[in-house]
């Protein structure tokens, strides 16, 4: 039998990132194969070559036994193959049948929409694959899970004998999980051949045939789900043989340097995101916060940094109150903070390093100078920056965009820390940077912890959280749900606390 | 050095380029529209090596320069700022008011009307910095209805109902008396040069808008306000993270555009007409954008725009009677260059960045292959 897709030696570059990085990969027709990796992994960026929306710099794509090449999705659909989108792509004020059709309706003479015709068809494709769908509903009147249908629906409608399925679950609820696994197992039976994104890996095992890990842009194994638990996928994912992020013995001082009180995030509709949280954090030590993505981390942080306005509690450095105050009142206080996505949110990519490394603390010495801003001190507290923390580049002129992500990160977390501030947060340092910088990042976090910065570390890496952190909080739906020792908690553990399958019993 | 030579070599390349380019691009417009290029071009250089053209130009380009500075402000943070037009209008009509009412001592009576016209204009582009901040709404947009509000507003209105006797076709606001009139700079000028003929002055606006070039350029590269205002500019999620605050940012940016709007009237209010009339010189907050544009927001740039746009404008007349070419061909080439300009321009700075970033790769590669 003929394979349905191979994928041979695909590599994709971004300026500072190896999206993909000689993955080879091969899919049987007729078969649920599972992609998994963590963010960054590369999943995504594989997924849209393999649909047309980006070339890949490197490699061969045969589709059916056919080289291809494609350069758009429309040449990857003429091919038979299919995206689902994890954000739905309807219309809400059409019919189910309308949507379906849209951009591919089958015409009457005079530029006339062949309505009966579309019924006709898309009847016989819900029967042959056993999805049901009214067709005259309007798409606002349903349920997430029947919106999903509906775009799975469209695809097959367009003759997709290849459905790529990107994270389908994620916005699911669980039931909801199990309609769509019935479904795909009988698009399965009816032939079709499914590639499934997902790093959620009870759901990879309970519907893959076959599963593919990426790890870094690179094709690290391909199992069949009987011969693995989750503990060797995560293992597979995350990878054993990396530097491990172990702190030595204890800096934890008694001194508490930051205290957050009762904490609370509302969203548009008025809905806590971030829920009532409180802690402290001493000189000193590390505070590691997991959670699965979306669940109110991203919002704390922003609260704690002062982007995001908080509706209720407060937030002490050092014994003052700083909830109410602007980012620069608290820059000033003493917080430091390096942002998740460093392009967006750390950088002025066509700026020289040595205005980047003012960013934030251009109100200070050595930046400021009354109401002057001091060249000569940034370009002097950026050449010891690039000398202490290692950042590789030809001189700090350079605008900050021709650095490597790696050494964009030092520059940043150097400049952060370089301010020795009370509160040092950290979000998601590692993501999306190579294994050398990753070592230099940790090295700097454990230096932060030594000199008795009080560190708030985000990260959706477990290995390493339970590595750097002193005592690791669980988000869960915005609230702290659990407090961990690191020393005795397990990246497993770890895992069920975040889904909510352990539910703590100590609550802190 | 290979690299110091470089970069002056890619410093002149984009105007290079860009002056070539409408050259021939141009030669092309006058050519098919039957004209001699060399001819035209001809004419326009030697009519402005003349020293009346030089004051000519100069007291064009003086507004013309603190104009593009007023757009550059807010291009330099991302705003488009589009209602220097408006401002600037309704700056000198203030100013030509409030000057023609007081009596002062003259260096006192100048100031007070250079302030009245920086307020007015600072205002009246705050305004839309508010309506942005306050209520989310393009600069855009409210900077073009502000035009309007102005300009066909109340400007029209007011005009009629200031005026200083009866309604004709060149009435105005009453005369701003000689203690509020600026001197000219001929007697400098004619230190160095024979005397200036024709009753030619030359404006001593223009060394406001020298100063008003240094103040800008210092404030931006030199000042923790300025790194703000850029940094906002740049990459607002960035700034915002890093303490600046964001609406005051847009505020302030259109409150100093708004400022340095208000000047670009003063040639015809202090040293020209000295009183707002129907010969009030409109159109110089749209050419403005333009000279923004071309100069690429930075004080010496502009500069360079200001007086390339002036001496475009006074070389019209001169095509005309000498017949070489019909005067609306200023208007086109310099629409040419100025596309030509941001072409040129946003090519080499494109070039210039993978060059940088590829150097940036070539000594993290030497590093490795060293360690």
């Amino acid at each position: 039998m003929v394979n349905a897709i191979e994928l041979i030696g695909i590599s994709k570059r971004f300026p500072g990132v190896v999206a993909n990085d000689d993955v080879s990969l091969t899919v049987e027709a007729g078969e649920i194969h599972a992609i998994c990796g963590e963010n960054g992994a590369g999943k995504s960026t594989l997924m849209k070559i393999l649909y047309g929306m980006q070339p890949a710099d490197e490699g061969r794509m045969i589709v059916n036994g056919d080289e291809v090449h494609f350069k758009s999705p429309s040449d990857a659909i003429a091919k038979g193959i299919g995206m689902v989108h994890q954000h739905f792509m309807l219309a809400d004020q059409l019919t189910v049948l309308e949507n379906v059709i849209l951009g591919s309706e089958p015409m009457q003479s005079l530029g006339r929409i062949d309505f009966e015709e579309a019924h006709r068809h898309l009847a016989e494709v819900s029967e042959a694959y056993g999805l049901t769908v009214h067709p005259d509903d309007f798409v606002e009147t349903l349920e997430v899970g029947e919106r999903q249908r509906v775009e799975i629906i469209k695809v097959l409608y367009r003759g997709a004998q290849i459905l790529i399925m990107d994270e389908p679950t994620a916005v699911l609820v669980p039931q909801e999980v199990e309609e769509l696994f019935r479904n795909l197992r009988g698009l399965r039976d009816a032939g079709s051949t499914i590639l499934f994104i997902d790093h959620k890996l009870e759901e990879v095992l309970a519907i893959a045939d076959t599963i593919t890990v990426l790890r870094a842009g690179r094709t690290v194994a391909t199992v069949k789900p009987e011969d693995v638990t989750a503990a060797d996928l995560a293992e597979l994912m995350i990878g054993s043989e990396l530097p491990t992020p172990e702190t030595s013995q204890s800096t934890v001082t008694d001194e508490v340097a930051v205290s957050v009180r009762g904490v609370t995030v509302l969203d548009e509709d008025g809905r806590p995101i971030v829920d009532d949280i409180s802690f402290d954090v001493h000189r000193g030590e590390i505070l590691g916060i997991a959670g699965v993505e979306g669940n109110g981390q991203a919002e704390l942080i922003e609260a704690l940094v002062g982007t995001q306005g908080v509706d209720h509690g407060s937030i002490e450095i050092k014994g003052l109150d700083v909830a109410d105050q602007s980012v620069r009142k608290r820059r000033e206080a003493g917080l430091a903070y390096v942002p998740q996505d460093r392009q967006r949110e750390g950088l002025l990519f066509g700026s020289p390093l040595w205005e980047n490394t003012a960013l934030g603390h251009q109100t200070l010495p050595p930046f400021a100078k009354g109401i002057w801003f001091d060249r000569t001190g940034a370009r002097e507290r950026t050449e010891e920056i690039r000398r202490d923390f290692d950042v590789r580049t030809p001189n700090i002129e350079v605008a900050a965009h021709a650095l490597s992500g790696g050494n964009q990160q030092k520059l940043i977390v150097g400049r952060e820390m370089s301010s020795e501030p009370e509160l040092f947060i950290a979000a998601h340092p590692t993501r999306g940077i190579d294994v050398g910088a990753q070592g230099a990042v940790w090295e700097d976090l454990r230096q932060a912890r030594t000199a008795g910065m009080a560190t708030v570390l985000v990260s959706a890496d477990l290995e390493e959280l339970i590595g750097l952190s002193d005592t690791i909080v669980v988000m869960l739906r915005g609230r702290i749900v659990a407090r961990l020792d690191p020393k005795t908690v397990t990246p497993r553990d770890l895992g069920s606390y975040m889904t909510g399958a352990t539910v703590a019993e100590s609550k802190p | 050095m290979n690299g110091v030579g470089r970069k002056i070599v890619l410093a002149l390349a984009a105007p290079v380029i860009a002056v070539v380019f409408s050259l021939a691009l141009s030669s092309i417009v006058l050519l098919i529209s039957g004209s001699d290029p060399l001819a035209a071009y001809w004419d326009m250089i030697a009519n402005g090596g003349r020293l009346e053209t030089i004051v000519d130009m100069l007291n064009r380009a003086t507004p013309l320069y603190l104009s593009g500075l007023a757009a550059a402000i807010g291009f330099r943070m991302n705003l488009f700022n589009i209602g220097v037009e408006g401002q600037y209008i309704l700056a000198a009509f203030a100013a030509a008011v409030v000057g023609a009412n007081v009596i002062l001592p003259g260096v006192f009576h100048v100031a007070l009307i250079i302030i009245v016209a920086m307020l007015v204009g600072a205002i009246w582009s705050g305004l839309a910095g508010w309506l942005k901040v306050a209520r989310g709404i393009n600069e855009v947009i409210s900077t073009i209805m502000l035009n309007f509000i102005a300009i066909t507003g109340i400007i029209a209105w007011l005009a009629v109902e200031m005026r200083d006797g009866p309604l004709t076709p060149n009435s105005g606001t009453k005369f701003i008396p000689e203690s509020g009139q600026l001197p000219d700079l001929n007697g400098w000028v004619e230190v160095f040069t024979r005397e200036i003929s024709g009753g030619r002055k030359l404006s001593a606006v223009l060394l406001l808008a020298i100063a008003a070039g240094i103040l800008f350029h210092l404030f931006l590269n030199r000042t923790r306000l300025g790194f703000d205002l850029r940094a906002s500019g740049y990459n607002p999620f960035a700034a915002r993270a890093g303490g600046v605050p964001a609406d005051r940012m847009v505020v302030l940016a259109m409150v100093y555009g708004g400022a340095m709007a208000g000047l670009v009237g003063m040639v015809d209010i202090l040293s020209r007409h000295h009183r707002y009339d129907a010969d009030f010189t409109p159109g110089l907050g749209f050419a403005g954008i333009a000279v923004a544009l071309l100069g690429r927001n930075h004080a010496v740039g502009v500069a360079v725009g200001a007086m390339f746009f002036a001496f475009m404008d006074v070389s019209s007349p001169i095509l005309q009677i000498t017949g070489s070419a019909t005067r609306e061909i200023v208007t086109i080439m310099q629409g040419i260059i100025l596309l030509s300009a941001v072409v040129a321009y946003e090519s080499v700075s494109r070039y210039r960045l993978r060059e940088e970033a590829r150097a940036a790769a070539a000594a993290l590669a030497e590093d490795r292959t060293v360690s």
